[in-house]
């Protein structure tokens, strides 16, 4: 705690076990007033867990928590928030059909003199959290017409409205878009300035280095680092979170997608103007095998919405979309897939995984038409398939038959992963391969789509991480605004240059025109 | 420490609870049949006997035909409320086409239009369902309340509301028929839940069903013909009601549309439920389903048979519902 003064809190040689395993051991968290603290480590590294027990949620085997220098012994969320701690979970908890001020008074009204909703004073107090964070919102509007960010910025207010001293943030940047990242470091700022903690825990390194104090690493449930944060670098806390050395992390790159073209194939598809009419304006496009084709652009910029239309999911309202050896464009997920075309969804949760399935079930998900005889499901085939993939991939799993919900985020993504290899494609479309989760499983990913390139595969991915596309993509089509505005190409791309593209219409002279096609 | 160690002895216990739970969630159905097998070999008279039994089967077969039915329609998170009503429907074609005469002059012909035409009728009910609810996108309970108002309206309009009785020994057969000495709508009904349990485990159609239930946008995106899925489903269910309609009819050699499948909608969707059916979708367990149908029936006939009036029946079968849903609640941690 930089400031010397006693923590604001303070957890000290936790452990927890569930049937048998354990989960913590050895853990150990201090947050001083008014800090915001990082916490970061791979999926598994017990964060969630040490948090569940900070908030109620578990119970602890052993250790001590002191919150305010007195014992903290509290069994549930709501005892947690009484105490002065609130959590805004990745999941929002809101009641999205009522309006902002009940969101944020829901349960503590303020009354007046007849027992009755005191709404002249609950919509001002609201209304005066709110423009103390810098936000302008009609506070009688139902909450679910505010985007995603607002709604998350409620669920602060509210932490703000019950005087919490501790605000828990996990993941709180995983559906924001730039601007709205940049609203909730200013409010986090402003809960600091007030003397309210925070614990931020968060994949996304670069936003560490932009909010916290200071960043408590674990590590196989043992808190292994505390630091302040500015006498870390991106490469230093990687390596501490994979127990791996410093250089080796330096040395080998921030990705495993990087490598060689060794030669691109034939011209896997080619989309000249392509509009649908899900915000994508215009888009000139072309992936050959064994090549990367990165989809740059922000938020919203229709980089999704390009990857929807060449998988045949959202239909084309203009613009002509050429497959090599098919005479028109797919026209459903389906067709795609018959075509030879895999889409990996940028939403693992809802567009991805089938919770109630085994394993094994969401992997032949796809390849199924091609696994069954008449309506009958080769079983013996679907399990020697399943095999194989689990072994090459990696995945950890206590059997293929084990539902895919019980799995970590990582092989949670390397079994759909799995999905698209198995249909053997020719195109594989990649919308955030490696969000959610952890380093470990995310450099894995990467070398296992760096191998199916060149063996010949053509990938369009679309990435946040700047660091994936500048390292692995052979070209990279720009988006903005539903438009792709231009092409930039390896070797030669980097950061800043690809940033400036994005950023501004105005840097062509990064930009080479789109038709001009190696 | 002292304000450690009452926390963590709470934690023991609660796990301890939970694994409890978890075992009675998991053989709850099983664990209920049987208190009730023993509660009628202990208080109800006669239960003992092969005439209890028959009783039993033939009326339980009528609610496990529709219950599979129902369970494969909330495998895809919908629900099917005009199960009763198309059985009403099915019933009611049935008399006018075999006593035609056409089908006098042709006793053959004349059975196959009978069974075949209702339940064409009966698909047709479904297509309309899963067209509402797949492609107008209506929610599956509105959908379904639409044929359940009007299906068992246009079979008394077909019936001019009358009670139908005939005489056909071949159709007939359908609820009086006996093999092995046991009545043939019991083996009926044990044949189409094997049927439907092996289509959803071994075949791509029943991996689709689930797949849709489970995650409808990841099923579209993998190439599920969602669509399709779903129109099916409900074509599968109101086909099922028909033969559930016609067994009816049959039992009674007599068609009377305004109580036919009365009810059934709710006795069907308890059994799914009692059976482990989960209303969010994704699960099809169709045997269980087919223990609920019977574990439902038991409770009406114990309380029949022991002399309490049928409004009493209907709380306790609330009850068997409630006792399900909370035992699902524990099944879920």
């Amino acid at each position: 705690m930089g400031t010397g003064d006693a923590p604001l809190l303070s957890m000290r040689g936790i452990g927890k076990s569930f049937a048998g395993s354990v989960a913590l051991d050895g853990a150990s968290l201090a947050i001083g007033a008014g800090e915001v603290q990082g916490l970061i480590g791979q999926n598994g590294a017990g964060k969630s867990t040490l948090i569940k027990i900070l908030t109620g949620v578990y119970v602890r085997d052993s250790g001590s928590v002191e919150f305010e220098a007195r014992p903290l012994s509290v069994a549930s969320p709501r005892e947690a928030q009484a105490a002065g701690i609130s959590t805004i979970y990745q999941e929002l908890t809101l009641v999205p059909l009522r309006s902002v001020t009940e969101n944020v008074t829901l349960g503590y009204e303020p009354r007046t003199r007849l027992g009755t909703i005191d709404w002249r004073a609950a919509h001002a107090r609201t209304r005066e959290i709110l423009t103390g964070f810098g936000i302008e919102v009609d506070v009688r509007a139902p909450l679910g017409e505010s985007s995603t960010a607002i709604q998350q910025l409620v669920a602060i207010a509210r932490a703000v409205s019950l005087e919490a001293r501790l605000v828990i943030m996990d993941e709180p940047t995983s559906s924001l878009d730039e601007r709205e990242v940049s609203l909730l470091f200013s409010v986090v700022r402003r809960l600091k300035a007030s003397g309210t903690s925070v614990l931020y825990v968060s994949h996304f390194l670069d936003e560490l280095f932009a909010i916290c104090d200071r960043v408590t690493v674990m590590r196989d449930g043992a808190t292994v680092a505390d630091h302040a944060i500015r006498e870390c670098s991106k490469s230093s806390l990687i390596a501490e979170m994979l127990g791996r050395d410093v250089g080796e992390i330096e040395s080998a790159g921030m990705t495993e997608l990087g490598g060689a073209t060794v030669e691109t194939g034939d011209l896997v598809f080619e989309a000249t103007g392509v509009a649908t009419s899900r915000r994508l304006g215009h888009l000139d496009l072309a992936v050959r095998g064994g090549e990367i084709v990165g989809l740059g652009g922000l938020l919203g910029s229709g980089r999704t919405e390009a990857a929807r239309a060449v998988f045949g999911a959202d239909p084309l309202s203009s613009g002509t979309l050429v497959f090599a050896g098919r005479d028109r464009p797919p026209r459903t997920p389906a067709e795609a897939i018959a075509a030879g075309i895999g889409f990996l969804t940028e939403d693992r949760k809802a567009e991805g995984i089938v919770p109630h399935m085994s394993v094994r079930e969401n992997l032949t998900l796809a390849l199924l038409p091609a696994l069954t005889k008449a309506g009958r499901i080769r079983r013996a085939d679907e399990r020697e398939l399943v095999e194989r993939f689990i072994a090459s991939l990696g995945i950890k799993t206590s059997g293929m038959d084990q539902p895919i919900r019980e799995l970590s985020g990582g092989n949670q993504q390397k079994v759909l992963l799995a999905r698209w290899l198995a249909i053997h494609p020719k195109l594989l479309i990649l919308d955030e391969p490696t969000r959610g989760v952890d380093v470990g499983a995310k450099f894995e990913i990467q070398a296992i789509i760096r191998e199916h390139v060149e063996r010949g595969v053509g990938v369009l991915l679309i990435s946040s991480e700047f660091e994936e596309l500048v390292e692995g993509a052979d070209h990279i089509v720009v988006m903005q605004d539903g438009v792709s505005v231009g092409r930039m190409s390896n070797p030669g791309i980097t950061e800043e240059r690809l940033v400036a593209a994005i950023a501004h219409s105005g840097a062509v002279d990064a930009v080479e025109p789109v038709r001009g096609t190696a | 420490m002292s304000a450690v160690v009452p926390g963590a002895a709470d934690g023991r216990r609660s796990r301890g609870g939970l694994a409890w739970r978890s075992r009675l969630a998991r053989h709850g159905t099983l664990i209920a049949l049987v208190a009730l097998l023993l509660v009628n070999v202990l208080f109800t008279p006669n239960f003992l006997h092969l005439q209890t039994l028959f009783v039993n089967i033939s009326q339980v077969a009528t609610i496990a035909i529709v219950a599979v039915g129902m369970t494969l329609v909330i495998a895809t998170g919908g629900i099917d409320l005009s199960v009763g009503a198309v059985m009403a429907l099915a019933g009611a074609l049935a008399p006018p086409i075999f006593g035609s005469d056409f089908a006098v002059a042709h006793p053959a012909l004349g059975l196959v239009a009978a069974i075949g035409l209702p339940l064409l009728v009966a698909m047709a009910c479904g297509a309309f369902n899963g067209v509402m609810i797949s492609v107008l996108r209506v929610q599956p309970i509105i959908a379904t309340l639409i044929l359940f108002i009007s299906g068992r309206g246009i079979a008394q309009v077909l019936t001019n509301g009358n009670l139908q009785t005939f005489s056909n020994p071949a159709f007939s057969y359908l609820g009086t028929g006996r093999v092995f000495g046991l009545p043939f709508q019991g083996w009926l009904a044990l044949g189409i839940a094997a049927a439907a349990f092996w289509v959803v485990t071994r075949t791509i159609h029943g991996r689709h069903l689930l797949a849709v239930g489970g995650n409808e946008r990841a099923a579209e995106l993998s190439g599920v013909p969602v669509r399709r899925v779903k129109i099916g489903v409900y074509m599968v269910c109101a086909f099922l009601s028909g033969i559930a309609g016609l067994v009816v009819v049959a039992i009674n050699s007599a068609s009377d549309a305004a109580r036919n499948g009365q009810l059934m909608e709710l006795d069907a969707i308890a059994a799914a439920v009692v059976g482990g059916a989960l209303l969010q979708g994704g699960r099809a367990p169709v045997f269980g389903a087919l223990l609920g149908a019977v574990i439902i029936q038991l409770v009406k006939y114990t309380l029949l048979a022991n002399g309490i009036e049928d409004e009493v029946a209907l709380i306790a079968k609330a009850a068997i519902i409630v006792a399900a849903v909370a035992l699902q609640q524990g099944r879920r941690e």
